[in-house]
């Protein structure tokens, strides 16, 4: 009789228990999820998504490369996002400019091609899931920092489209990164329009949506800038 | 006949293991929102997937992925130090001779062996399958590190064939914890009452 009252006690307890449990669960989620928004997503996922960054910044080191790949391996270069891309361009009018720099500095194609040319083979990974073996031909953006430095380093790069119609923000070590080129080839052609024509950023650490094509500008700030998918629910960082 | 309670669950893997059903549903639910914006390798015609709202859903599901996953990620880790320390894992792992119980096991699921189960907590069957999920779990981590971090875990990722590849296992994983589960939901249905509210509430009863 003893064990048939000890059974209901302990069972009262366990699904009593368990209930509560489940409906504080449930009580969280939706609370989670009703918070107000910050660059499209409730606070409590950006406040994580930033705590991941701290730590893949803390983690972070310039030495670890994207892996590089042979010729061989190349796959067809899809094309993907035509933000910024939409308004039309005068390729011989236009220019790189660079603010935040000791002097306000603007660049052709032809002063570009006078830093050291570099070319890698390298994973252009999408934040969707697919990936693409990519050869890139350009600069380091490191090496134009370097010949046009700010008058101290800044914690972040912005980079925008001449007509803002895409921008990403960078922060310092993913910008100075080796691989990090800004890019006038792709796969041994100048780029076309729809791949970023004049100069695009190729930079296999972070995904795709921050490898923007058609740069007009650069600029170098200690504020976080503003990323076009970071203010549209993404994570802001988006490094690999 | 008397009835007899006997401690069959401890309080701590009682709650690992609650814990963890929400939490691998929700790493599930925002897999799938990430893995529909590229579907590589299984597709589900229109109807069914304007059903699921699943569609344009990747900032929420990444969102997601990258919150839940710490919590699913510690409460994992937890269990398995649990049973490590308290050493409830002797009960747990497969040893020699489990392969064939799990096999007398089948058969006997499936009525073709009649000789009662050997009574004791976990036979072979589910040594093997409750150790299976671990080491997947530990797959699931592993590849979505490759995933999440291809150059500062070059090496990882190498190691599962590149990033596609741990996509791949990453995907696949995951369809085996649905298999897990929907066997694992056959086989508690058919234990029966006693062996479920022995999952909740610790004990179990026995008459002799």
């Amino acid at each position: 009789m003893n064990s048939e009252k000890e059974l209901k006690r302990l069972s009262r307890r366990g699904f009593l228990t368990m209930g509560v449990a489940a409906g504080a669960g449930y009580a969280s989620w939706k609370w989670l999820r009703t918070r107000p928004r910050e660059g499209d997503v409730a606070w409590p996922f950006r406040r994580v998504l930033e705590a991941n960054e701290k730590i893949a910044r803390a983690y972070y080191s310039p030495e670890r490369l994207s892996p590089e790949f042979r010729p061989s391996d190349l796959t067809r270069a899809r094309i993907n996002g035509g933000q910024g891309l939409k308004s039309p361009i005068d390729l011989d009018a236009w220019r790189l400019k660079i603010e935040g720099a000791t002097s306000p500095v603007e660049l052709t194609l032809d002063d570009l091609r006078q830093f050291p040319r570099r070319t890698i083979i390298t994973e252009l990974r999408c934040i969707e899931g697919w990936s693409i073996i990519v050869k890139w031909s350009g600069v380091r953006l490191a090496d134009v920092m370097e010949k046009f430095p700010p008058p101290h380093m800044p914690q972040y790069i912005a980079l925008e489209t001449p007509d803002r119609g895409y921008y990403v923000g960078l922060d310092i070590e993913s910008a100075l990164h080796p691989q990090t080129l800004l890019a006038f080839e792709i796969n041994d052609s100048p780029l076309p329009l729809p791949h970023g024509a004049p100069l695009r950023l190729a930079i296999p650490v972070k995904y795709g949506i921050k490898n923007i094509k058609r740069i007009g500008t650069i600029r170098y700030t200690d504020i976080r800038p503003a990323d076009f998918w970071g203010d549209r629910g993404y994570d802001w960082y988006a490094g690999h | 006949m008397h009835m007899r309670l006997e401690r069959k669950h401890p309080l701590a893997i009682r709650w690992f293991h609650w814990i963890n059903f929400p939490l691998l549903a929700v790493m599930i639910w925002s897999g799938i929102l990430i893995y529909w914006a590229y579907p590589a390798y299984l597709k589900l015609d229109q109807t069914t997937w304007r059903a699921l709202h699943v569609n344009n859903r990747l900032a929420e599901g990444m969102a997601l992925h990258f919150f839940f996953m710490w919590l699913f990620g510690v409460n994992g880790l937890l269990y398995v130090l649990y049973t490590l320390i308290s050493g409830e894992w002797r009960e747990l792992v497969p040893r020699r001779g489990t392969l064939r119980e799990a096999w007398n096991v089948l058969l006997h699921d499936l009525r073709i062996r009649k000789e009662p189960l050997p009574r004791k907590k976990f036979n072979g069957a589910q040594q093997i399958a409750y150790t299976s999920v671990i080491l997947m779990g530990v797959g699931s981590l592993l590849s979505g590190l490759a995933i999440y971090k291809p150059v500062q875990f070059a090496w990882l990722t190498w190691l599962f064939a590149g990033y596609q590849g741990a996509r791949f296992v990453h995907f696949w994983l995951t369809v085996g914890y649905v298999a897990f589960f929907l066997v694992h939901i056959a086989q508690v249905v058919r234990a029966g009452w006693n062996n479920f509210r022995a999952m909740v509430i610790g004990v179990e009863v026995t008459h002799e």
